[in-house]
């Protein structure tokens, strides 16, 4: 079974502070990380291969330290890593993304499974893993929590929507994209970790996948940035203080008052 | 990206049909936002419905909550969800009559066949909008998003590919009212081509919820509880008060990453968008990620230690004291308040 992961670098966004002067991100001292959902696909490609048998190969796009995100796959267990970076490439959207991804996963040659997280925590749009399936034509299933079975004649998966659980079958190769359900990711023993800072890295521009200058980066992405700003989420708070005990009675009458006078009680 | 060749013109909303064979909701709510934006621009609002075994009198629905025209695939591959072929015929469409803009609901199935349909399109695609307007000057549409985890919003546009693409979070806008009075026009679309209604994924099994909960987007009061819940235990409080006001328990993401409570019922970017009644915050700091789940509700109180916590900035009532003092009382409280009633009209 040959395994494509398809994984991002994003800074760690629960630590992401504002600067309330100039209402930008404050990107120094800010980690980078492997995008948390990717785990789960990586986690996922590595159980099928334990069974299965084949290999795993993760592959990013994005600037040259973001061979730190493909050594933790490494680490991991995943057998080879493969780095898109070229500055046509940088300020890509979703669109040329996914178009970069799909010609190196072409010139990677055949393959079984494409496996990605749901969506990266920086952007959070979930639009890559779509998009790779688009560009080349296969079948796609997203949000899946399970995979049921595997074999050469395809894969069983259930996938988790609003209203329940769907069952599908699909033959092989196809996309999917995972969720937390799926499987906890494992951590890397310290060997592996080891192992990883030395392993070779493929690094892969534009001419080495046979990409159209036109769809690249910036000048390749339909869609614009054209402003950002913090978000503002602002009512005026009636507060109430409870600091002793007796003030808990009085605090919990007014709450209830409160329900009545909007008529919600 | 350049700028194809073509009209490019028309709003249009893509509508989604429930297990029941029912517009969802989600549909009408679309319609709320497209309305607006073909207003403003001075164009017509399209609906369109990919199906097969849709209910009599559903399309006429659409008209009446704000749609001009309605445009209808029926097939049976459509009876349930299949990215390759809802893709196709939803390409083919686009393709074929120019929309300038299409807005998709961010559920499960928008959230899928957007990105695949924007490849087929080159389309431009903004996920999980808060908020679109027409840009005056250019006639572009204006995309809001949370974006870096909530910590920002961004403004995106797609200043030459065609057709714009957005998706809105359910339960972000209000259908209109409905009016009878609306006049529109119901179109069978029968030239797709056949090769459209394949695919190579098959559908087997749909396994319904066996919770039997109600929804969490359904849910016309919600109690939700965050990281001052400290274990999974303490959660049986805000489960008395959900129950006493016949209402849900939500929760942060802090109490789904610890393990308390299944992701099912998680409030926030990378959970659920409520927009209910009653919004019952308990030791939930907020985080800008839990706000822009939960901001639109009608009445939001807020219960929390820490009189600094954000939560505050979005409530109608604060309480800045210990949860678990406050809230059986509250419930204790209403529980009074209820029997009262049922006395009074005994």
């Amino acid at each position: 079974m040959r395994i494509i992961v398809p994984i991002k670098q994003v800074p760690e966004t629960s630590k992401v502070k504002m600067d309330p002067e100039t209402g930008t991100m404050v990107r120094k001292g800010l980690a980078s990380i492997v995008n948390p959902l990717d785990l789960y696909a990586i986690e996922t490609a590595l159980r099928v291969r334990e069974r299965e048998g084949g290999k795993v190969t993760v592959i990013t796009m994005g600037p040259p330290n973001a061979t730190f995100a493909l050594r933790e796959a490494l680490a991991m267990g995943c057998d080879e890593a493969i780095l898109l970076s070229d500055r046509q490439f940088a300020g890509a959207d979703t669109w040329a993304t996914s178009y970069v991804l799909a010609k190196a996963i072409q010139k990677l040659g055949e393959f079984d499974l494409i496996l990605c997280g749901e969506r990266a925590t920086d952007g959070d749009t979930g639009q890559v893993g779509p998009g790779i399936a688009s560009w080349m034509d296969l079948p796609l299933a997203t949000y899946v929590s399970k995979i049921r079975d595997v074999s050469e004649d395809g894969v069983r998966i259930e996938r988790m929507v609003e209203e329940g659980i769907e069952v599908l079958w699909s033959p092989l190769p196809l996309v999917l994209t995972v969720i937390k359900e799926v499987n906890p990711p494992r951590l890397p023993t310290l060997r592996q970790k080891l192992n990883s800072l030395t392993a070779d890295i493929i690094i892969w521009g534009p001419a080495d996948i046979d990409a159209d200058p036109e769809n690249l980066g910036l000048h390749g992405s339909p869609t614009r940035v054209v402003k950002i700003q913090e978000p503002q989420v602002v009512r005026k708070a009636e507060m109430v203080y409870v600091k002793q005990v007796e003030d808990a009675g009085v605090a919990a009458h007014r709450v209830v008052a409160f329900l009545k006078e909007r008529g919600l009680l | 990206m350049k700028k194809p060749e073509g009209e490019w013109k028309d709003i249009w909303t893509l509508a989604e049909v429930n297990r029941q064979n029912h517009l969802h909701s989600l549909s009408f709510e679309l319609l709320a936002w497209g309305r607006a934006l073909a207003d403003q621009r001075g164009s017509r609002l399209c609906s369109v419905v990919l199906c097969h075994n849709l209910l009599e009198g559903e399309l006429e629905e659409l008209v009446t909550h704000g749609a001009d025209v309605v445009y209808v695939v029926k097939h049976p591959q459509l009876e349930n969800f299949v990215p390759e072929s809802d893709a196709r015929v939803l390409s083919f469409l686009i393709k074929k009559y120019q929309p300038e803009v299409v807005i998709a609901g961010a559920s499960t199935t928008g959230r899928t066949v957007m990105p695949y349909v924007a490849i087929k399109t080159d389309a431009g695609l903004t996920a999980d909008c808060t908020e679109l307007a027409i840009d005056a000057e250019t006639g572009n549409l204006l995309q809001t998003r949370p974006a870096i985890g909530g910590n920002i919003m961004a403004t995106i546009k797609t200043p030459d590919a065609r057709p714009q693409m957005a998706t809105v979070r359910p339960k972000s806008a209000h259908p209109l009212e409905r009016d009878l009075t609306r006049q529109g026009e119901i179109i069978h679309v029968t030239d797709v081509p056949a090769e459209a209604f394949t695919a190579k994924m098959q559908f087997e099994q749909f396994i319904g919820d066996a919770t039997n909960e109600m929804p969490l987007e359904d849910a016309d009061m919600i109690v939700s509880g965050g990281k001052g819940m400290v274990n999974s235990q303490n959660f049986v409080i805000l489960e008395q008060l959900a129950h006493i006001l016949g209402g849900a328990v939500g929760v942060s993401r802090t109490a789904v990453d610890q393990g308390w409570r299944p992701y099912s019922q998680q409030v926030g970017l990378s959970g659920k968008t409520v927009a209910p009644s009653l919004y019952i915050a308990c030791g939930i700091s907020g985080a800008v990620q839990h706000l822009v789940g939960m901001k639109t509700a009608d009445n939001i109180i807020a219960i929390n230690i820490d009189p600094k916590a954000p939560i505050f900035e979005v409530a109608d009532l604060g309480v800045v004291g210990d949860l678990f003092m406050m809230v059986p009382l509250i419930t204790e409280l209403i529980r009074q308040e209820k029997s009262k009633e049922g006395q009074r009209h005994g």
